[in-house]
């Protein structure tokens, strides 16, 4: 089990709080979708599970260990695993290269790993993961860096992005399989109603608040009419200066 | 005889595990101590001055050949002067480098000059990779200059490798392209220390629709200097394309100078040059899957230099 308690994270030199006393608990086997608007806090979230972000104050447990202080490295050796949300490229290091570093005791041959994700193993093992491949490619690659691995906890910042529809039918079909077969933690941050559909519990990110057990529903209909710019009056007046100049 | 420190070097520069199969040449301490001649390519030393010529026979298909030279004692500077002309329509490897040993105070230096001749329709991949080791404060110097003149409708490839152990060096390479001639160069280089290395590639696209591609890709760490030198001139309608790229680390410096030149309007040449350090992007990715910060970093390096 994952466990926040009281997590706060202020980054940049203006200590701006992403993330505002945030307590969760997340079991086993339970798959969890992340969603709200831009800003609102996910990502950070999800650097602070994987210890790419330190929270200024709170702890981070798992099966009730303080894991609060331990280092990436350290917390994906206790089977914490991330996908980006931007993966990395690098040069000169190949796809096959990439799984065979990620894989632990999972086993899977690489081409069920590229076909979960659906890719052919023929067309991409060999291939560096560089510039050359698509936003769509490399992304998919970066998930099946995570399917390598037994994970207690996986993490998936926005999988859909930059994924074409036939394929991200494929990978909502790969998120279901693996939370129906493994005991992981699965935490996904989605906008997506396919993803939404899958999840044992929504939550929802907002300003650096979580609100937990939010409905599909809600979240659907959500008409964001609250929305205002109170920069609107002061700003007005210049552009019209600006175009009479 | 090689003995087993010639060999732990023939493997370094060479990949070689003992005297190779075909056509070889090998030089150690500025003597040549073992040679041999195919049916199709002939390996004789020079009448005038050090060095050998290598001639291989037109049509010759899939065959190598290896000229490594080795430096195992101090206080030794040797020059060497090779000519190898590559016959018409064949298609083959040739292996050159240097390894030196240094266990004592004085230098050891090898500059080996090697002019080319790749005739009509031939093929040839050359592999250099230079090598430095032993625990002597005697600087290891290697300054090779690599000449080559490719007529119409060849293809060359290089690979110039320098991963270790060499404290200075100075690399000149020029290219000449014919009609039709294409050139692709892959550049690895790693500095550490206080090692120095200075790299520069003239390439003359002469011939019509002539084509060459550059690939440097370097590592400095420590306190050391690299400063790359390219010249692109198109002479003619050709194209050409240069990227360099270049991780720097620690107190390193790295200075990169592109030139190119167009000398005819049907001439497109482009250069792309970037030096960074590290990605943290790179590093985090790699520990969330395990790795510790020296492994990724490892890894990450290793790529880029393959």
């Amino acid at each position: 089990m994952l466990e926040l308690k009281n997590v706060s994270l202020k980054i940049g030199e203006s200590r701006f709080e992403v993330l505002k006393n945030i307590s969760l608990k997340m079991d086993q086997k339970k798959l969890y979708v992340l969603t709200g608007p831009n800003g609102g806090g996910k990502s950070s979230l999800a650097k602070l599970i994987m210890g790419i972000e330190k929270p200024t104050t709170g702890k981070i447990f798992l099966d009730g260990e303080d894991i609060t202080d331990l280092t990436v490295t350290e917390r994906a050796r206790k089977g914490i695993g991330y996908a980006f949300q931007h993966p990395p490229r690098f040069k000169g290091i190949s796809v096959k290269e990439m799984l065979r570093l990620a894989m632990n005791e999972t086993g899977d041959p690489m081409r069920d790993l590229l076909l979960q994700v659906g890719l052919c193993a023929r067309d991409y093992l060999s291939r560096d993961l560089d510039a050359t491949l698509s936003g769509g490619e490399i992304k998919r690659i970066e998930i099946a860096t995570i399917l390598a691995r037994r994970l207690n906890v996986a993490v998936f910042d926005e999988p859909e992005a930059g994924i074409d529809l036939w394929s991200f039918q494929k990978l909502a079909q790969t998120f279901n399989t693996m939370h129906e077969k493994l005991d992981t933690t699965m935490i996904i941050i989605s906008h997506q109603e396919r993803i939404l559909e899958l999840a044992d519990e929504i939550l929802l990110v907002e300003n650096g608040r979580i609100t937990p057990n939010v409905t599909m529903e809600s979240i659907l209909n959500r008409q964001d009419t609250t929305m205002s710019c109170d920069c609107y009056e002061e700003t007005e007046g210049t552009e019209n200066a600006e175009r009479v100049g | 005889m090689l003995n087993a420190l010639d060999k732990t070097l023939l493997e370094k520069v060479a990949d070689l595990h003992s005297v190779p199969i075909g056509a070889y040449s090998i030089r150690k301490n500025g003597v040549g101590i073992e040679r041999n001649s195919t049916a199709n390519i002939t390996v004789e030393p020079k009448t005038d001055k050090p060095g050998i010529n290598v001639t291989v026979k037109p049509g010759t298909k899939n065959e190598s050949v290896h000229i490594p030279a080795l430096v195992t004692q101090e206080d030794t500077e040797d020059t060497v002067y090779n000519t190898i002309v590559i016959g018409e329509n064949s298609d083959v490897l040739v292996v050159a480098g240097c390894g030196i040993h240094n266990d004592g105070g004085k230098t050891a230096r090898h500059d080996g000059i090697h002019d080319f001749h790749v005739k009509k329709g031939a093929k040839m991949r050359y592999v250099e990779k230079h090598y430095g080791q032993g625990p002597g404060t005697g600087e290891k110097i290697l300054n090779p200059k690599t000449i080559i003149w490719a007529e119409a409708d060849t293809v060359v490839e290089l690979e110039m490798v320098q991963i270790e152990g060499v404290d200075d060096t100075h690399r000149e390479t020029t290219v000449h392209l014919g009609d039709r001639a294409k050139l692709i160069i892959t550049e690895r280089l790693l500095t550490t220390g206080v090692q120095t290395a200075v790299s520069s590639v003239n390439i003359e696209l002469e011939g019509e629709n002539s084509t060459a591609q550059v690939i440097s890709r370097a590592v400095a760490r420590g306190h050391s200097k690299q400063d790359f030198f390219f010249d692109l001139s198109g002479k003619n309608k050709s194209r050409g394309h240069i990227q360099c790229d270049a991780i720097i680390m620690d107190n390193a410096t790295v200075l990169s100078t592109p030139k190119i030149s167009a000398y005819h309007n049907e001439a497109q040449l482009v250069h792309e040059a970037a030096i960074g350090r590290l990605e943290s992007e790179q590093l985090i990715k790699l520990m969330s899957i395990g790795l510790s910060e020296t492994e990724a970093e490892n890894t990450i390096l290793n790529g880029f230099l393959k």
